[in-house]
């Protein structure tokens, strides 16, 4: 991926020197720590009793898969949540913040993702916002003010005038000022959540050196990201969390990237590849000799990077890849939601025109989105209205819906899939998550589409719902569909897909097919030890040894 | 009260006033009744042929605007020119009035589908928030009214656009007729036609609507093209019952009583839902209330204070109802 393009290449160990000045080593005491820490939300256990040490002057990652329970540690150690279980102390005293800003006024910073500053006012004022230095009359002093700024972002390298808007900068020039800020307001600790996500190579090596004068001067920061490359390069030591649970927390060197992903995903090496305790059959389909759908080349600046794939009738393709590896986004694109710098998009011979989602359900390509909630159902509508939402012009004439029609195809639809309604007028927001999924798998199938892409089709529902979903997939390309299953359950994919492809970073990262869907091959290729695949661009590759 | 409001409502009759949906759903005809009940018991003269036909004229222009109001708050938006679009369709009916009624007719309701397609632009292609959007207008429209009639109030003679306003068909107004044409009409619009139910599903879930493939950008100019096109015609049939054409002053805070009409409706304001009869009803209510209290001799500022109770009312039963 593309931020380490400008960067030297990685020694064999697959840790880079860090940035020159840097040299203080981490020393032994916790600053921060959380003892024995639990958080129960309704329905679920987001922290099952961690406990976990940050120590001065230690750039610690912190990484786990969706669900793992790293926001919830993270918004728990800077009070927006407060623990039902356990304590934390801060420097050996035990803590509570009720309100974020207690533990920003204790030491602790955040830096999110999306920079909670002010745009409107000058980089100056949000440096000091709060706490602006005053001069006898009261009034702020502006000179002090900017003069302070300038020197402060100079120590970061940073060249920046200090009445400039904020907004006027680049997102990675308004991450450093915000972490400019957290440093001024002397943090102790510093957290930050993805920071490199929206950030160009050049301003993450200037995050980079700005995290090393941090460890110089004795900060701890906690860093959650889930960039292998940039974790072996600038931490010192990592948490694995899983499932609410602390898996595991030790050097980073020496630990094998294939043994870090495999914490996290929660597989061991050794099992057995199709053992199918899953509702997917195992068996391998058969699959046509010409794609249904090609794709070639699909860029998306941040996002993609000449990503290239084909679809084969009756075959189910598996899209591996861990958090933030473009997944999604690959799915978004095809179905037209996503737009694309570059790239073209095949189906059945013909090149799909950039036409958004109606154009590709026309081609038909159909999307079964990953948040079911926020992009599928239209919880004030019947059942049956979010069936036909997407067909309801074919169920029409002249404008006007055919009651006969819609309820046809609805009838069909809910004995296939068994859906578990009062009625077809009950409102779908009333559903399980299960039927409320089965509701939105009938308003593509009623499509007929040619490909079916399925973005965490079994995610957030039942167990028995669960199998008539993978059960159904199976189905699907034994009668001849294209599909593409995205799933973070490594079990459902190998035992699902007929081939993968793995993405990271936004890139094609491997191929696996035949007898290499095994979960080891996976890991191998999701932790980065396997050969670069040929045919695609060396630039864009996550790490070009 | 969540289990209580779980319980199924026949088992316990008492249940369903505890309960926020009900309220939502059936509240508002039930205070349209007891405003009538109260007033065959307590007030002379109120329930007869007579005053409901005043009533009922009366209430005929805020129902129009009510109705393309309901079906933009369908889509989570709101449209506040709506006032303004009344004032620009009744500048320009005397401008053109010299090439007949029909022409002068259409190059008014032509003004309103224009005001609806730049809101419906704004909002949909440019992304503005329907409330910024649509505030544009509620200021430039009436300005533009006023350069256009040069700022002065005009009587109008013309027979034809005067019947409009005090005609009846089979003994009932013309306008009431029309009103009621056109709640019927927009009622079959929501519930049987494909834009209809598209309105529904883009306010319901505007995401899923541009996932499903749906013309998420036609459905939202077309409900403010319909809305500007109904508060352009509410424009002609209030100028043609004032037999004047006064672009300072007709329609001024007609935004908010359609808003009202259709929040005591029982529509929810964050879209997903259109309720053509319960605005149709909300808009008598407020009409029947005010009339209420002037009978009684009480000033109109009560009536203001009951309304603004009423509309309280109504946000809360909503918000109730949501937070479950």
């Amino acid at each position: 991926m593309a931020p380490s393009e400008a960067v030297p290449h990685a020694p064999a160990q697959g840790r880079t020197a860090r940035p020159e000045g840097v040299t203080a080593p981490p020393t032994g005491d916790a600053v921060l720590e959380a003892r024995s820490v639990s958080k129960r939300f309704p329905g679920v256990v987001a922290l099952d009793d961690v406990s976990f040490a940050l120590r001065a002057g230690e750039t610690h990652a912190l990484v786990g898969e969706n669900g793992a329970g790293k926001s919830t540690l993270i918004k728990t150690l800077t009070g927006v949540h407060r623990p039902d279980g356990g304590e934390l102390r801060l420097a050996g005293r035990p803590v509570s913040f009720a309100r974020p800003a207690e533990a920003q006024r204790a030491g602790i910073s955040t830096i999110h993702q999306e920079v909670n500053l002010v745009p409107l006012m000058s980089v100056a004022r949000n440096v000091f916002l709060g706490r602006e230095p005053r001069n006898r009359l009261g009034l702020i002093d502006f000179a002090r003010m900017h003069r302070e700024t300038t020197e402060l972002l100079d120590g970061f390298g940073l060249r920046v005038d200090p009445r400039k808007p904020l907004h006027t900068l680049g997102i990675g020039t308004r991450q450093m000022v915000a972490l400019a800020r957290a440093v001024s307001v002397d943090a102790q600790v510093v957290i930050m959540d993805e920071p490199t996500s929206s950030l160009e190579p050049r301003e993450v090596e200037t995050l980079f050196r700005v995290i090393g004068s941090l460890r110089g001067q004795g900060v701890a920061v906690l860093y959650v990201s889930h960039r292998m490359d940039e974790l072996y390069r600038i931490c010192d030591r990592v948490t694995v969390l899983r499932d609410g649970r602390h898996i595991h927390t030790g050097d980073l060197a020496g630990l094998a990237r294939t043994r870090l992903v495999s914490m996290m995903l929660g597989r061991d090496l050794s099992e057995a590849r199709r053992t199918g305790p899953t509702g997917l059959g195992g068996a391998e389909h058969h699959t046509a000799r010409t794609p249904v759908l090609t794709a070639t080349g699909l860029d998306r600046r941040h996002q993609l990077h000449d990503v290239s794939l084909s679809l084969y009738g009756g075959e189910v393709l598996g899209l591996g890849g861990l958090l933030g590896s473009g997944r999604s986004e690959t799915a978004k694109a095809l179905a037209g939601v996503l737009g694309l710098d570059s790239g073209d998009i095949t189906v059945g011979g013909r090149k799909l025109r950039r036409t958004g989602p109606a154009g590709a359900i026309r081609a038909g390509i159909s999307l079964l989105p990953e948040d079911r909630k926020a992009e599928g159902i239209v919880p004030g509508l019947s059942v049956r209205e979010n069936i036909v939402l997407a067909a309801m012009p074919r169920l029409s004439r002249f404008g006007v819906v055919s009651r006969r029609k819609q309820d046809r195809v609805v009838d069909i639809f809910m004995r296939r899939l068994r859906i578990k309604a009062a009625s077809p007028e009950q409102k779908v927001g009333e559903l399980s998550g299960g039927n409320q999924q089965k509701v939105l798998l009938a308003r593509w199938l009623c499509l007929e589409p040619k490909v079916l892409l399925l973005d965490e089709p079994t995610r957030g529902i039942d167990v028995g719902a669960k199998a008539e979903v993978q059960g159904l997939i199976d189905e699907l390309a034994r009668e001849g569909l294209a599909v593409l299953l995205i799933s973070s359950d490594i079990e459902e994919l190998i035992e699902g897909a007929d081939r993968i492809v793995v993405l990271r970073g936004g890139s094609v990262a491997g191929e696996l097919a035949g007898d290499t869907v095994t979960e080891s091959h996976l890991l191998d290729v999701l932790a980065d030890h396997s050969p670069v695949p040929a045919g695609t661009d060396p630039a864009a590759q996550e790490d070009p040894r | 009260m969540t289990t209580r409001a779980a319980l199924p409502v026949r088992a316990r009759p008492l249940a369903r006033l505890r309960d926020p949906a009900w309220y939502q759903e059936y509240g508002v005809y039930v205070a349209v009744a007891a405003v009538l009940l109260f007033n065959a018991l307590f007030t002379e003269h109120f329930l007869t042929a007579g005053n409901l036909r005043t009533q009922l004229v009366q209430v005929a222009p805020v129902v129009i605007v009510a109705l393309g109001m309901a079906l933009v708050i369908g889509t989570e938006g709101v449209d506040l020119s709506v006032g303004s679009t009344m004032a620009l369709a009744t500048a320009l009916l005397p401008l053109y009035l010299g090439y007949g009624l029909l022409p002068a007719l259409a190059v008014a309701l032509l003004a309103g589908a224009v005001v609806g397609a730049v809101n419906g632009t704004l909002v949909s292609v440019v992304g503005l928030q329907p409330i910024v959007a649509t505030l544009a207008l509620f200021v430039g429209g009436r300005g533009l009214a006023l350069v256009m009639a040069d700022g002065r109030l005009k009587q109008i003679v013309n027979p034809g656009l005067l019947s409009l306003g005090t005609g009846s068909f089979l003994g009932i107004p013309l306008v009431v007729l029309i009103a009621a044409v056109l709640s019927v009409a927009v009622t079959l619009l929501v519930r049987r036609t494909t834009f209809g139910r598209q309105i529904v599903a883009v306010g319901g879930n505007r995401s899923a609507a541009v996932l499903a493939g749906l013309p998420v950008r036609r459905v939202l100019i077309g409900v403010y093209v319909i809305c500007g096109v109904l508060a352009a015609l509410a424009g002609v049939l209030a100028t043609a019952r004032l037999t004047a054409s006064d672009p300072s002053s007709l329609g001024t805070l007609m935004e908010l009583s359609a808003i009202t009409a259709v929040v005591v409706g029982g529509t929810p304001l964050d879209g997903g839902s259109v309720r053509v009869l319960g605005t149709v009803a909300g808009a008598l209510l407020m009409q029947l209330l005010r009339a209420t209290l002037v009978k009684h001799d009480l000033p109109d500022s009560t009536a203001q204070i009951a309304q603004a109770a009423i509309i309280i009312a109504a946000v809360y039963v909503a918000r109730e109802r949501r937070s479950r």
